[in-house]
């Protein structure tokens, strides 16, 4: 029998980004939340001299511990799906506290106005015979310009360092907090060859900061050394917007707080249509808890996001068939082996101090971005940006040799040294469109450590998603020979090319989606259950479609947005979208 | 191409300005701010203060240290061990360039990764039924000890019954072809796809060859060297927006770290 404890304002089911955001807000305004947290607390101090790439990149030992939970994969609905047991091939899922905010690279774009109004704008420029036959497009229920705000919020709690994209003037209602990041020769390359080519090259917005910022909430972020120890770490000068240094900051200093680490959600609890709490195992004791709460905020990723959900019989399932439903529906990634693809430049005369560098320090372009595009003349939806980053290389990821070079021996090793340093990639980052058949559902074999069904991805490719990658890919090589690279390396992506099951991406969107109306999305622009008043669902998991940059500033908007809709349900409570409720009901 | 190998002479020995003064002005952190005096005293007393000490340079003039960890804790038939050995020196050879896999202590590193949690797939979710989905060293019931010893006998085997020889006692060309056909997937092992072993102990070599020497692998920074990888820098602010290539000394994290 799980512990009753006493109840509380809000309890909310993790610390990155979404659920940090929604306990900075709701702590500052007075009320006493509770933080549930899966892996152990973390703190500054745990990052300072952690330059160690074999045990922070290779053996991952930031991401989530997959011995407890992981995900089933399968490519379509007639295959039994496997585990993905391990972090080896693609890590994908923070734990901890801060969740994946502490190892990420920092890079921060805002999606395009027509992505939250994908469906309508398409079939308003097109036609309705644009849209292939199982692709569910569909819009957000909220416009960019509603959303602004939230970004420039968002933004401005982190200090983004950046600088405005020349294709879309008039859509920032202030500037970045602080200016781009140094250059470097690399930066310097891709701009000249983009110039040259007549496109329009800017800076990659970073959380890694060009200069020590404090924040509208006081708290302080440093300026970033370009140690190049960013991505799948946590930052040993604490110079990278994260979690720990900027919300859970806030949130804590309230007094209004409480973080519970090693705090294993389990169950949404409800009555009568109403959460009541969250159900949870303490990892350390194995004793299990119910902390009752007036508002439930899940904010663990879409995974658990989903997971939660279906596992707490909350909404309704989505059924690929008949496409009712929409628990697990809109399933997107920015996949590993497709969207996460490089073409690779090697330079015999020059070379790069490649060794330097941070997570987001590059340059990037959206002159092939969907509105920039002329579909009509092009076998895909969407578009793309293209850019290149200097992470700083470390030596046992990075062992790249042109095409045609053995991956071993003598020859491997002569040529891995020579182009160590002599390097420029390309990569494209293309909005994902959802499928009818790509979707999340519990497995029937499968089990996690407390007995539970693991969650079920189903998850193909589509002539429209390797199209797209292909298109990006002959425009990466032209700027690479624009640049000078006396080899080329395109990745091979043809029909045959199908995701490899290895995991999904740190970019994966969908599950709990939200939208204008019950009957097709999860949750209204509040990250509001339509279902379920007092209970929000937070994150990516929200997202009806992936667009073609990074995902966490829109994250952090929704969030932000969703806490206001928090307010207003603590105060008044109610559905805050009814409209959406009454045109569905009406139809 | 050898002779582009070299880096330009006069960029040899040149390092960013690491004083700390400059550090400290350039990156934006204010002592005792939060990141913490201590922070920055441990890392630059150690750092810089070491500059002088011979014995982590690998000069000719070297005595050859006791190098009390090299013993196995992992393998244990040294017959498997000689095979690891020849095996990881085939992938990552001694060259021109400066030492190979045995050089470089990377037998010795992947026997205590083997013995920890790593070869024991402790973070991986282990419940049945396993179907070998992707063909993955995770994908096997074996753990990955189990799988390299496997793949390492059936290597021996091979050999044997090819060149009536141990793989160890075969010759660089005769070992060459035994790993290009696991590689190929050629060779039926139990519980695994050649190819995945191989892969397996691919990863293995590079990383003993690139980790920081506190794990027995990359001896003395011989890998990052070889690789003009300086290591566990503190900062590169001062030199990121260079054009020109930067040839920097190695920091191990026996530096780095502070107490
Ligand atoms: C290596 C890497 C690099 C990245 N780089 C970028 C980038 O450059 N730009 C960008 O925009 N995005 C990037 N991302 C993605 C970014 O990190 C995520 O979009 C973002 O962190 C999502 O925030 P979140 O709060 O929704 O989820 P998370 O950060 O995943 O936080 C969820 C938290 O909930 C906890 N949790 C989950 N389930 C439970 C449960 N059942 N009980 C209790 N706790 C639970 C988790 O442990 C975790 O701490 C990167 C991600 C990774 C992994
Ligand atoms: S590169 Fe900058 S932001 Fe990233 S870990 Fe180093 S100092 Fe921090």
């Amino acid at each position: 029998m799980a512990k009753m404890l006493p109840k509380t304002d809000v309890v909310i089911v993790g610390s990155g980004w979404a659920g940090g955001i929604a306990a900075a807000e709701l702590s500052k305004k007075g009320y006493k939340v509770v933080g549930l947290e899966r892996g152990k607390a973390q703190v500054r101090e745990d990052f300072i001299g952690s330059k160690d790439e074999l045990r922070y990149d290779s053996r991952k030992v930031m991401f989530q511990d997959l011995s407890k939970e992981t995900l089933t994969i399968r490519n379509t609905t007639d295959e039994v799906a496997s585990p993905n047991r391990s972090n080896d091939t693609n890590a994908i899922n923070g734990t901890d506290t801060g969740g994946s905010g502490v190892h990420w690279n920092g890079m921060v774009y805002r999606w395009l106005p027509t992505d939250f109004e994908m469906l309508s704008k398409t079939v308003e420029k097109y036609g309705k015979d644009m849209i292939p036959k199982d692709m569910t497009v569909q819009d957000w229920g909220i416009k960019y310009d509603a959303l602004e705000p939230y970004y420039d919020k968002f933004e401005k709690a982190t200090g983004i360092s950046g600088e405005p994209d020349p294709l879309r003037p008039g859509q920032r209602s202030s500037d970045y907090p602080t200016p781009p990041q140094k250059e470097t020769e690399i930066i310097r390359t891709f701009t000249k060859a983009a110039k040259e080519l007549g496109y329009h090259p800017y800076r990659i917005a970073s959380a890694n900061l060009s200069e020590a910022y404090t924040n509208p909430d006081g708290e302080t972020i440093n300026g970033c050394v370009y140690c190049a120890f960013c991505e799948a770490f946590g930052c040993d000068f604490g110079a990278k917007a994260d979690p720990i240094a900027t919300v859970l900051a806030t949130a804590s200093k309230t007094g209004n707080y409480e973080l519970r680490n090693n705090a294993y959600a389990v169950r949404v609890v409800h009555e009568n249509g109403k959460a009541t709490g969250i159900k949870y195992v303490d990892t350390e004791t194995g004793e299990e808890f119910i902390q009752p709460a007036d508002l439930v905020v899940v904010s663990g990723f879409v995974f658990s996001n989903t997971r939660l959900m279906l596992l707490s019989e909350i909404g309704k399932p989505y059924n690929p068939k008949d496409g009712t439903g929409v628990i697990g529906k809109n399933l997107t990634a920015h996949q590993r082996n497709l969207t996460h693809t490089r073409v690779r430049g090697f330079f015999d005369e020059k070379k790069f101090n490649r060794y330097a560098g941070t997570g987001a320090l590059g340059v990037t372009m959206d002159d092939f971005n969907v509105e920039q595009l002329d579909h009509t003349k092009l076998d895909f939806l969407h578009g793309f940006c293209l850019r290149t980053s200097q992470r700083g290389d470390r030596p046992i990821s990075n062992n790249h040799v042109p095409e045609g070079t053995p991956s071993w021996g003598p020859e491997f090793k002569e040529k891995s040294l020579f182009y160590a340093n002599r390097r420029i990639d390309v990569q494209q980052q293309n909005g994902a469109l959802p499928w009818r058949e790509n979707y999340m559902d519990l497995d029937p074999t499968y089990r996690d450590v407390f007995g539970d069904p693991l969650l079920r991805v189903t998850s193909k490719f589509h002539d429209q998603d390797r199209n797209i990658v292909k298109y990006a890919h002959q425009r990466s090589k032209e700027l690479l020979e624009q640049m000078g690279a006396d080899y080329i390396t395109v990745p091979d992506i043809n029909e045959d090319t199908e995701f490899d099951k290895t995991s999904l991406s740190d970019h994966t969107g969908g599950g709990v989606i939200m939208g204008e109306n019950p009957e097709t999305s999860a949750v209204n622009n509040y990250s509001q259950v339509w279902d379920m008043d007092n209970l929000f669902v937070v994150g990516a998991s929200s997202f009806p479609h992936l667009g073609s940059s990074n995902p966490t500033a829109t994250v952090g908007t929704l969030a932000y947005r969703a806490t206001e809709g928090m307010i207003k349900v603590l105060e008044n409570g109610g559905q805050l979208i009814q409209d959406g409720k009454e045109t569905a009901a009406a139809k | 191409m050898a002779d582009k190998n070299t880096n330009k002479p006069e960029n040899n020995g040149q390092v960013a300005d690491p004083s700390r003064r400059n550090f400290v002005k350039n990156s934006g952190i204010a002592v005792g701010g939060v990141a913490g005096g201590a922070l920055l005293g441990g890392l630059f007393t150690s750092q810089f203060g070491k500059k002088d000490d011979k014995k982590s340079s690998s000069g000719a003039d070297k005595k050859p240290e006791k190098r009390y960890e090299e013993a196995r804790m992992f393998f244990t038939r040294f017959a498997d061990f000689a095979i690891l050995e020849q095996a990881t020196e085939r992938i990552f050879p001694e060259d021109k360039n400066g030492p190979g896999a045995i050089g470089l202590g990377v037998p010795y590193f992947i026997d205590k990764q083997l013995a920890g949690p790593y070869g024991n797939n402790v973070k991986d979710y282990r419940q049945g039924p396993f179907t070998n989905g992707n063909g993955t060293a995770a994908d096997s019931s074996l753990n990955r000890g189990e799988i390299i010893i496997n793949g390492l006998r059936k290597m021996s085997d091979e050999s044997m019954k090819r060149f009536d020889a141990k793989f160890d006692d075969a010759s660089e060309e005769q070992q060459t072809e035994i790993l290009k056909d696991f590689e190929a997937d050629k060779v039926q092992l139990k519980g695994i796809s050649s190819k995945a072993f191989f892969k397996l102990l691919r990863t293995l070599t590079l990383e003993g060859a690139y980790c920081d020497p506190l794990y027995g692998g990359n001896r003395d920074m011989e890998g990052w060297k070889m690789k003009e990888y300086p290591g566990s820098i503190a900062s590169y602010a001062n030199m990121i927006e260079e054009k020109e290539f930067i040839k920097m000394d190695q920091i191990s994290l026996t530096d780095y770290q502070p107490k």
